[in-house]
């Protein structure tokens, strides 16, 4: 019956949103962020620790919608040693296919599972949520970053 | 006076977007509470008012100017009877609930209210009805209190009130019909307690008025502000009624055109009563699409749609109940008609966007009522409101989807 819906919750993402991956937080992380979407009321912490530029550990708790939630375990997954650089390329990726479904050569490899987003133009903001955060945190900007 | 029970399925017929798929399943409109739908009769008013009569108001001596200006007075009168005013003199047009609000706490708050002042509220109010008060709080340094609601069952707790009711208490601010919980507050008591204690009150009544009857002399409020929009009228006109008492002692809110009667280059005169607090050209089709929305409602019966509605939602709350894993807001019996609900590990914006999926629109969030969502201890619910188009068919579909939404989220 929901054929039109696998898309946007594909097992990968259903799996994520109940069993989040390093969903925890981390003493002694050097930088800390918070997305918060007020419309829905997702709000997630990220914790990182960063030697230099690269990103040694990486971990989030929080609450959100699915998307939200199993969006930023897939990112605490992706992220985890690379660096400041590379985690702002991703974000335009990112960025780019969850608002257009475009993501040719982009090799996003098990982010690919949020294509189907664009489709849902309320949801994008759940799904990008983590990665605004990440941004910030990698930047050094120290303010909760919002969605709205 | 019992007329016959109007034929809901006609009347269904009257509201042309009704007739429409979304993601190729058929419509089911349950978000009525944040805006109701237009029947046929509305939007033809304001095609004929534009294609017939459009002329600005009060000003002109020409006939449209005439045509316009009778008409929108008209609404004014219309309005007055709707809600049962003494005088067509205490009916100001707004553009809302939210600026009808907003209009008392300036006007009336800004002249009256001083340090130390006490603005009792409750806490399942709309941020409409929260925010204005913050900021007149913050400008005159009066401080804002709340009768508590109980906790999921959504009661106003009025064994409080007797502590509450200080001698610092100025303004009671309260909604009739709570549009998360659905819960229908006793207005009209507190609004007498609150007289014997010389502080004056505000009524909210967005989500009544289109519902049930709406009496103000009944109720006994000082202020009472709603929106048009919500009671099958055009967005963009609202109703503030204020006791002629409060009127009078009232200074302008904004400045302009329409509200005065002569101008100096340093000193105006303004006009009486309701045109004082209608600076501007106002919304004039807004008014007449209004006056045809009442129309519309009365002739159905308020009473008879409350009913219906209020049958919608008690059959809703009472089948989810059955549901494994729901949390349910509000009272179990004596609810207007709307739900909100939590299915567990299902969070409430996976569930609209599912729903819609399905053709049914649904409103998941905090419905303006963060501190109310703070208290409950959730973020967000999410609320099927119902309206007098909406069909029991329409509610078991739902119940369906959310019995495939569970299985889908393996919750
Ligand atoms: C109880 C209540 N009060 C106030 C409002 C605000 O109405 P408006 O946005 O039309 O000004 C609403 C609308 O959602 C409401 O439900």
């Amino acid at each position: 019956m929901f054929d039109d819906l696998q898309e946007l919750y594909q097992q990968v993402i259903l799996d994520h949103s109940k069993s989040p991956r390093n969903f925890r937080r981390i003493e002694g992380a050097t930088r800390i962020a918070q997305g918060h979407n007020p419309l829905c009321g997702d709000n997630l912490t990220l914790y990182l620790v960063m030697d230099g530029d690269v990103i040694r550990d990486v971990s989030f708790v929080g609450d959100g919608c699915a998307i939200s939630k199993a969006s930023a375990s897939i990112l605490t997954e992706t992220i985890k040693g690379k660096t400041k650089a590379e985690v702002e390329e991703l974000f335009e990726k990112v960025r780019t296919m969850v608002t257009t479904g475009e993501m040719s050569g982009s090799n996003l490899g098990k982010l690919a599972v949020f294509a189907g987003v664009h489709k849902f133009p309320a949801r994008v903001k759940c799904a990008i949520l983590s990665w605004h955060a990440v941004k910030a945190a990698v930047a050094g900007e120290a303010a909760p970053v919002s969605t709205e | 006076m019992s007329s016959p029970t109007p034929d809901w399925s006609a009347l269904r017929k009257d509201f042309p977007i009704l007739d429409q798929q979304v993601h190729g399943q058929p419509l089911i409109y349950f978000d009525s509470a944040a805006t109701s739908q237009k029947p046929r009769i509305v939007i033809d008013t304001l095609r004929h008012y534009y294609e017939r009569d459009n002329a600005n108001v009060h000003r002109g001596i020409h006939e449209l100017s005439n045509r316009a200006t009778n008409a929108f007075e008209s609404a004014r009168e219309r309005t007055a009877k709707f809600i049962h005013a003494r005088s067509v003199d205490e009916i100001i047009f707004t553009r809302g609930t939210t600026e009808g609000i907003n209009l008392v706490a300036n006007a009336w708050g800004g002249k009256f209210l001083k340090s130390g002042d006490v603005i009792l509220l409750t806490e399942m109010e709309h941020h409409s009805n929260i925010v204005p008060w913050q900021l007149l709080a913050e400008r005159t340094g009066a401080k804002l209190a709340y009768i508590p609601v109980t906790g999921d069952d959504g009661l106003l707790d009025l064994s409080k009130l007797d502590a509450l009711l200080t001698r610092d208490v100025k303004l009671l601010a309260m909604t009739q019909i709570s549009n998360t919980l659905g819960t229908v507050n006793p207005v009209a008591e507190l609004c007498e307690r609150a007289r014997k204690l010389g502080i004056v009150t505000l009524v909210d009544a967005a989500q009544s008025a289109g519902h049930s009857l709406v009496d103000v002399q009944a109720i006994g409020c000082d202020f009472l502000a709603f929106s048009g929009h919500k009671i099958c009228g055009p967005t963009g006109i609202g109703v503030l009624y204020a006791r002629a008492e409060r009127l009078a002692e009232m200074p302008p809110y904004q400045g302009g055109g329409e509200m005065i009667v002569t101008v100096d280059f340093h000193k105006t005169t303004y006009k009486q009563a309701a045109h004082r607090f209608e600076a501007g050209t106002p919304d004039i089709s807004g008014a007449i699409g209004l006056h045809a929305a009442m129309d519309y409602l009365d002739a159905a019966g308020r009473d008879k749609i409350f009913a219906h509605d209020q049958a919608l939602a008690q059959y809703a709350y009472e089948r989810l109940a059955e549901f494994k894993n729901v949390r349910l807001f509000g009272p179990k019996t004596g609810r207007a008609g709307l739900v909100s609900f939590l299915l567990k590990d299902v969070h409430a914006h996976d569930l609209v966007t599912v729903a819609d999926q399905r053709g049914i629109a649904l409103r998941g969030g905090h419905h303006c009522n963060q501190p109310l969502m703070r208290k409950l201890g959730v973020e967000s619910t999410a609320r099927a409101s119902f309206y007098f188009y909406n069909t029991r068919a329409e509610v078991d579909f739902f119940l369906e989807v959310l019995c495939d939404i569970q299985k889908f989220f393996g919750a």
